[in-house]
């Protein structure tokens, strides 16, 4: 543990050892008088997190509960079934962090007392804390398509949760071994999900791929929704590059998947179209990861509501919950917003600690999609808090420029490759 | 112990951190500008450049008077005073980057 978190004062020193719970595990030295932040999820809200707390705010004692060893991006994994990656290419090690000071801990947090502020631990330690940063992510509902479970997603992968990266690797071996002439087959959800293009950029990708290896090949993409992000773009692309490689069905065209045939893999429709494939991707219903839901931090619609400015759940005073399972909308549940929300969440953190007021926010998000090779699309948000809402800066942002513009896309292709280089550094690096 | 006493003693205990707040409205930049603002393969690096360069790069993309893929969608977000403030945190960085 670094230096700077040695003895600060006798006020602090006297306050903590009189307010704070003892940490159960040995190997969890701490600083007398150093402030706790504790952060649940080593993703990209929790890992930026981190960092940034080290960086900007040195006094901060920060520790990371994260179950996966290293971690494997959602984004740019679309890239990897495409051919044009390799897991190796979205996977990150969190020495970096821990060189920075940041006390790694590969676990689970089973349980949290918002009251007592202790995260209890699956191997058993229980870590007191200060203030919590919370991003864990998202959990799919299973069973919401009916037939759609754990078990199933083993058949008709997800490779939405990357997890240790199976999911990703499985879809792409699947693709790799289906004979040519062969339907691939995506169910995709409602909204709000999980980065609203990145099923679209699927489908890019996986046409990419099927282009060059197997181009007698059809993508069937049906969609419980009849509109998504940068549609216009998307489907521009799709028809310059794969022409009629590509079909895909809105929900009042009877996209709607409400079950599945895990054995025969076949996808039934709202009104009973049984559609069989050779390769099924299953993108279901999503929530706020449980332990979200098991701390009580989620309302009905199964996200947590949050405080616009701070991101401190409205439910549990001192937990501060970022990235894909909080209600950040009209904001996306994005990779960006959520390394762009932890950033501010830290220093409203830091900033409660001080007794002071959060600092003034605006929050920012682009999401780049591949369409093709060279060939990339954007979509930017600016967001500002009111006391009760989100709002987008009215007059900017938007979508790249329709129309036939090869530098346009093959700028923002490159710009894309560029944008993970640097987020991934904002984040594990 | 009530949070007000806890924020109160640490608020006493780390005088100098209040200088540690980052300007929050740059932060947005290192997305995709390089972690430390020096620049990522295809995209320019900030940091290090004089901070009247830089803000009158984000003017003219918000005005629309500079081309660019991307830039003019993103200035046009934001204010005089947060342009200011990301143009002095970049310019008081070294060229290289820092942290
Ligand atoms: C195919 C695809 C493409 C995408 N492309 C982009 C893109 O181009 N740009 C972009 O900005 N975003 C993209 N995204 C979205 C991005 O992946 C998410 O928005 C982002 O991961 C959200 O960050 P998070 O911290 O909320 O969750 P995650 O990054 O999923 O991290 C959550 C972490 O919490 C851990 N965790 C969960 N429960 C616990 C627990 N109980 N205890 C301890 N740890 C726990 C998990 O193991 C996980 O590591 C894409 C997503 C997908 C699926």
């Amino acid at each position: 543990m670094s230096s700077t978190l040695s003895r600060r004062g006798f006020l602090a020193t006297a306050v903590a050892a009189a307010a704070v719970a003892p940490l159960a595990a040995p190997s969890i030295a701490r600083a007398q008088g150093a402030a706790r932040l504790l952060v649940v999820g080593g993703g990209f809200g929790g890992a930026s997190a981190a960092r940034f707390a080290r960086i900007a705010y040195p006094w901060l004692e920060v520790t990371l509960v994260e179950p996966q060893r290293s971690f494997v991006t959602c984004p740019y994994g679309n890239l990897v079934l495409g051919g044009e990656r390799k897991m190796a290419d979205i996977t990150h090690s969190f020495d970096a962090l821990r060189a920075r000071g940041v006390n790694v801990v590969h676990d689970w947090v089973e349980g949290i007392d918002p009251v007592a502020k202790t995260a209890r631990l699956r191997g058993g330690a229980t870590l007191g804390y200060d203030r919590m940063i919370l991003s864990p992510g998202i959990a799919l509902r299973w069973g919401a398509i009916e037939g759609y479970d754990e078990a199933a997603s083993a058949l008709l992968p997800h490779a939405w949760v990357p997890g240790d990266g199976t999911q990703t690797s499985l879809l792409r071996r699947q693709l790799e071994a289906m004979d040519d002439g062969g339907v691939v087959g995506l169910a995709i959800p409602g909204n709000p999900f999980r980065c609203p293009p990145g099923p679209y950029e699927r489908i890019s990708m996986i046409a990419h791929y099927l282009k060059r290896h197997k181009p007698k090949s059809k993508i069937l993409a049906l969609d419980a929704k009849d509109a998504f992000s940068k549609q216009g773009l998307f489907q521009d692309g799709w028809k310059q590059l794969y022409g009629d490689m590509i079909e895909w069905v809105p929900l009042s065209k009877d996209g709607k998947v409400v079950r599945v045939d895990a054995a025969s893999r076949t996808l039934e429709t709202e009104f009973g179209v049984k559609h069989q494939v050779a390769v099924a991707n299953i993108i279901p219903p999503q929530s706020a990861a449980r332990i979200a839901i098991a701390a009580g931090l989620a309302d009905n619609s199964g996200w947590v509501p949050v405080n616009p400015r701070s991101f401190e759940s409205r439910a549990a005073p001192g937990i501060h919950v970022v990235g894909d399972a909080n209600n950040g909308a009209p904001m996306p549940k994005s990779g960006f917003i959520a390394n762009n929300t932890a950033k501010q969440a830290v220093a409203s953190a830091a900033a409660l600690l001080r007794g002071e007021t959060p600092p003034e926010a605006v929050y920012f998000n682009t999401c780049y999609s591949h369409v093709g090779e060279e060939y990339g699309i954007s979509i930017v948000g600016i967001f500002r808090p009111t006391d009760t809402a989100i709002v987008e800066v009215p007059n900017s942002g938007g979508v790249s420029p329709r129309g036939d513009l090869p530098d346009q896309r093959r700028a923002e292709a490159a710009y894309a490759d560029a944008w993970y280089a640097s987020i991934t550094q904002d984040a594990w690096g | 112990m009530r949070p007000a006493v806890l924020g109160l003693a640490l608020a006493l205990a780390f005088p100098a951190a209040a200088a540690a707040q980052a300007p929050l409205a740059a932060q947005g930049c290192l997305g995709c500008h390089g972690a430390t603002g020096a620049g990522s393969a295809a995209i320019p690096g900030l940091s290090g450049r004089p901070a009247a360069e830089l803000s009158a790069a984000m003017l003219a993309f918000r005005a629309n008077e500079r081309p660019g893929p991307i830039m003019g969608r993103i200035a046009r977000g934001y204010t005089d005073a947060e342009i200011a403030a990301m143009a002095a945190h970049f310019a008081a960085l070294p060229a290289g980057g820092s942290r």
